[in-house]
């Protein structure tokens, strides 16, 4: 049993997230409990223990996306320790905040842990390796230029005499680091670029990782709340006194204007007391809200005067007008609820002056602004003890749950709360990918080339909910995802003679957020399966028109040819089976699919085998990469098949994953992974492959049936041939 | 007060009978490594083995299940974490977050117990376990690579 006792290191021990032994002065009850650790910190990245156990530290988390592996291989291939005896522990964002945020960003999103990381970490492993270099060479009064570091062993390369790490840390620890930190060149690297196993893997084949909703403490009372389903409602009343004997029941609380909870023994008997609990809400003028209205916003959206220009050149509508042949569509992507597989929740100890906070989140730093707001408590008198997550998929990046915790704990003052969603909650409550559509246009000539394209989006905006201060003169920059000009994070990958790409910004009252693969999801479904509509409809091979395009933009054309190669296009697929294909950059990574698949008599889909290929730049494992595109495939063919939330009364009706369901075993195809890295460049690949997944999969049913399917999911369209 | 056999050792639990096996086993046997994902049975995270045949413990009562039968969970599943699924999990590196990763090896234990060479179309019919992160391949490879160890 994992008890936890209540010194805050024990309590992060038993949470598998060893956050302790740092050179800063503890602060409040619970951290004068922990004791003086006297390891040596060589410097914020690196602790080195006199048995020469190397620990390094995580600023980004884990959520099964393999980053703790791939920036352990970035600090080792600088430290030049022994591998084996490599672990790692959480910084806490108080910790950080405590030195000037030596940590930098905690952000774990955007397909960004290893690549916005990857310069400070190797340095933090090269310092820290000069200095232990340094500390052995003063030991035995030679130059540090003679000496050489290898497994965790300094070599005086003269007289062959050695030490190990362990046995000159705490000299080195006194050391000031190093003015110049020369980093290795691509070439050198020994560990960056191998498929080195996870370091995390055997405690997930025992059941002995502890995730958040796994966290116990003495005296735990466990709390499970119940917000007003329509999104801006509020509670109006709530009856008590009707639940307050049930068992185990130990209080009865409300959360701000808008929700409830019962706190019990268990969850079980919360659970059982909250769904007893007569409660009134008032969904205001929100619960009048249909789906239906909300598309017809977003179809007058599609033809409003008034748009976000997010890529343009040339004169788009003229060239269109002028042509002599023009092509319309129009494409449509629902909400969809991120359902990680752990419910959402936090454990919290709220005092009038410290607040402490245990659970899963993809953002420490903004989980201790949440958590001090919500105490009303300085930051300074809260933090956050991170653990592993049971998925995150951007929905951990926002911390409403942990408000709601917080604001719980606080009414039971001093006594540890483990505040869990039920997964009805997590699905009726979640921060949801936006909706939008989307109006192809295309200008063609005489002989069926492109004169002009005008792409419009109709639909919800994440920064405005999210982040509104980042919009910039309304526009939301983040809507035009793999459709920018240029730059390094989402450029599109064809050149058009006249182009324009613009939004009409429809929001709704359903909460958009970060989601998976975030507005590259439509987005490269709009347009790669419109310029696939264009080639068919201009008896075009569906890839000879992407490469009349893509002159300009060859990382991009590299990708995409490759998985032609792998595919086989141009030469026949077996019997029965067709192919469709599919490129775009996202989150500075070239990705590209192309997909196998068949439709029976009776309209039943099987996708039979995917192709992928990812030029990330550099591919720090490339293992890691092929588990991430695998697992891009299950996220974004989901989508496509099955994901879909609908608003009824202004709430949304699909409550768990009878009503919600998503991909399983026996809709998986064979995945082929590329890797493709040219170097030069960081890119991501938590996400990229997700934008790619369902219009090479939807190029291919319309290969199959004449279809073109152009609203997802597919779930219940008739695939039947035309 | 119920009593169950989890692990080979008889527990006493001080619930409610209709307090499904999940929590039972959970908050009052006090072991974690079977998950809460659901609590309708749809996601397969809470799979034990009761008996040996793979059973969803949040679809189940405590008052349902009787001293005489075995309950086996995650953390009951091999002595050393050396169960061929567990074996042949590490060596793929099978599990992403995890989370979902107790119940499917109990599944794919269980599986492998009834047919010791499973085709696809039995790992398909047998592991209809939810995964979020997109393990279901390895999975599949996972089962195969057991299977063979299993048959030498």
């Amino acid at each position: 049993m994992n008890h936890i006792r209540t010194s805050r290191r024990s309590l992060m021990q038993a949470a598998g997230a060893l956050v302790v032994g740092f050179h800063i002065a503890p602060r409040g009850a619970l951290a004068q409990a922990a004791p003086a650790n006297a390891t040596p910190e060589i410097n914020a990245w690196v602790v080195i223990h006199p048995d020469d156990r190397v620990v390094l530290r995580m600023a980004r988390t884990e959520m099964g996306q393999g980053t703790r592996t791939g920036l352990c291989q970035m600090i080792a291939e600088e430290l030049h320790c022994d591998w084996s005896k490599i672990s790692t522990e959480y910084v806490t964002p108080g910790q950080s905040l405590a030195r000037n945020r030596a940590w930098g960003n905690f952000l774990t999103a955007g397909s960004q842990g290893i690549r916005q990381s990857q310069d400070y970490v190797r340095r933090g492993g090269a310092a820290a390796r000069i200095m232990l270099v340094q500390a052995a060479a003063a030991r035995w009064g030679v130059d540090a230029a003679t000496c050489t570091a290898k497994d965790s062993v300094i070599t005086h390369t003269p007289t062959g005499r050695t030490l190990r790490y362990g046995e000159v840390a705490g000299e080195a620890a006194r050391l000031s680091p190093p003015a110049q930190v020369p980093l290795k060149e691509p070439r050198e690297w020994t560990l960056i670029g191998q498929s080195v196993p996870r370091l995390d893997t055997a405690d997930k084949t025992t059941g002995k990782l502890i995730y958040g909703s796994d966290l116990k403490m003495p005296g735990m009372l466990v709390a499970v709340p119940r917000r007003c389903p329509v999104f801006g409602g509020k509670v109006r009343s709530f009856d008590a006194a009707r639940v307050a004997g049930m068992p185990g029941v130990k209080h009865v609380v409300q959360i701000g204007d808008y929700g409830v909870a019962v706190i019990a023994d268990t969850f079980w008997q919360a659970k059982t007391a909250l769904d007893a609990l007569p409660v009134q809400w008032d969904g205001g003028e929100n619960a009048r809200i249909q789906q239906a209205d909300i598309n017809a916003r977003l179809t007058e959206g599609l033809n409003a005067t008034e748009a976000f220009v997010g890529n343009s050149h040339g004169d788009a509508r003229a060239a269109i007008a002028a042509a002599p042949r023009k092509i319309e569509a129009v494409y449509s992507y629902p909400f969809q609820n991120h359902a990680p597989m752990e419910p959402m929740n936090a454990t919290v100890v709220w005092t009038p002056t410290r607040c402490d906070v245990w659970c899963p989140t993809q953002n420490g730093e903004a989980a201790l602004v949440a958590t001090a707001q919500a105490a009303g408590l300085p930051q300074t008198q809260c933090d956050v003890h991170r653990v592993d997550l049971g998925g995150g998929f951007g929905r951990r990046t926002t911390h409403d749950w942990l408000i709601d915790a917080v604001l719980i704990a606080k009414q039971v003052p001093g006594v540890p709360i483990k505040t869990m969603w039920t997964r009805e909650e997590d699905m009726v409550q979640g921060r949801y990918h936006p909706i939008t559509k989307a109006k192809m246009t295309a200008g063609l000539d005489a002989n069926g080339e492109i004169t002009g394209l005008h792409m419009r989006i109709s639909g919800q905006s994440i920064l405005s909910f999210v982040f509104p201060n980042a919009l910039q003169n309304g526009r939301d920059p983040v809507q035009f995802q793999g459709l920018n000009a240029g730059g390094t994070e989402g450029a599109i990958g064809y050149t058009f003679p006249n182009l324009l790409i613009d939004h009409a910004m429809r929001n709704t009252h359903v909460p958009p957020h970060f989601w998976r693969g975030v507005n590259h999801n439509q987005n490269a479904i709009y347009l790669e399966c419109f310029l696939d509509e264009v080639a068919h409809a201009t008896n075009q091979d569906p890839l000879a028109l992407r490469r009349k395009l893509m002159a300009n933009h060859p990382k991009h054309l590299a990708v995409l040819n490759a998985v032609a190669e792998r595919i086989g296009w141009g030469s026949a697929p077996p019997a029965g089976v067709f192919r469709g294909i599919a490129q775009q950059m996202g989150f500075g990574s070239y990705v590209a699919a192309a997909a196998e698949i068949s439709v029976n008599a009776q309209g039943q889909l099987k996708i039979h085998r995917i192709v992928a290929a990812t030029d990330c730049g550099v591919a720090v494992n490339p293992k890691q990469i092929e588990m991430q595109v695998e697992g891009s495939f299950v996220y974004g063919l989901s989508a496509l098949l099955h994901g879909e939330c609908t608003v009824k009364d202004g709430a949304i009706e699909q409550t768990n994953f009878d009503s919600y369901p998503v991909l399983r075993m026996e809709e998986m195809p064979k995945v082929e992974t590329i890797v493709m890295p040219s170097g030069g460049f960081w890119g991501g690949v938590g996400e990229p492959t997700i934008m790619v997944a369902a219009p090479a999969v939807l190029n291919a049913i319309f290969a199959a049936t004449g279809k073109r399917i152009r609203d997802l999911p597919i779930k219940d369209q008739d695939l039947r041939r035309a | 007060m119920a009593k169950l056999n989890v692990n080979g050792r008889v527990v006493e639990v001080n619930a409610s009978p209709d307090t499904p096996l999940l929590w039972a086993i959970r908050d009052h046997v006090g072991l974690t490594g079977t998950k809460y994902g659901c609590g309708v049975a749809q996601c397969g995270a809470c799979t034990v083995h009761l008996d040996g045949v793979p059973t969803r413990s949040c679809g189940i009562t405590l008052g349902s299940v009787t001293e005489t039968q075995k309950i086996v969970t995650i953390e009951g599943l091999s002595p050393d974490g050396n169960h061929p699924i567990q074996v042949a999990w590490r060596a793929l590196d099978v599990p992403q977050c995890g989370f979902c990763q107790s119940g499917m090896i109990m599944a794919a234990a269980a599986l492998l117990a009834e047919k010791p060479r499973p085709t696809d179309e039995d790992i398909d019919a047998a592991m209809t376990n939810i995964c979020r992160c997109g393990t279901y391949n390895r999975v599949r490879e996972g089962i195969h690579r057991a299977a063979r160890g299993l048959s030498g």
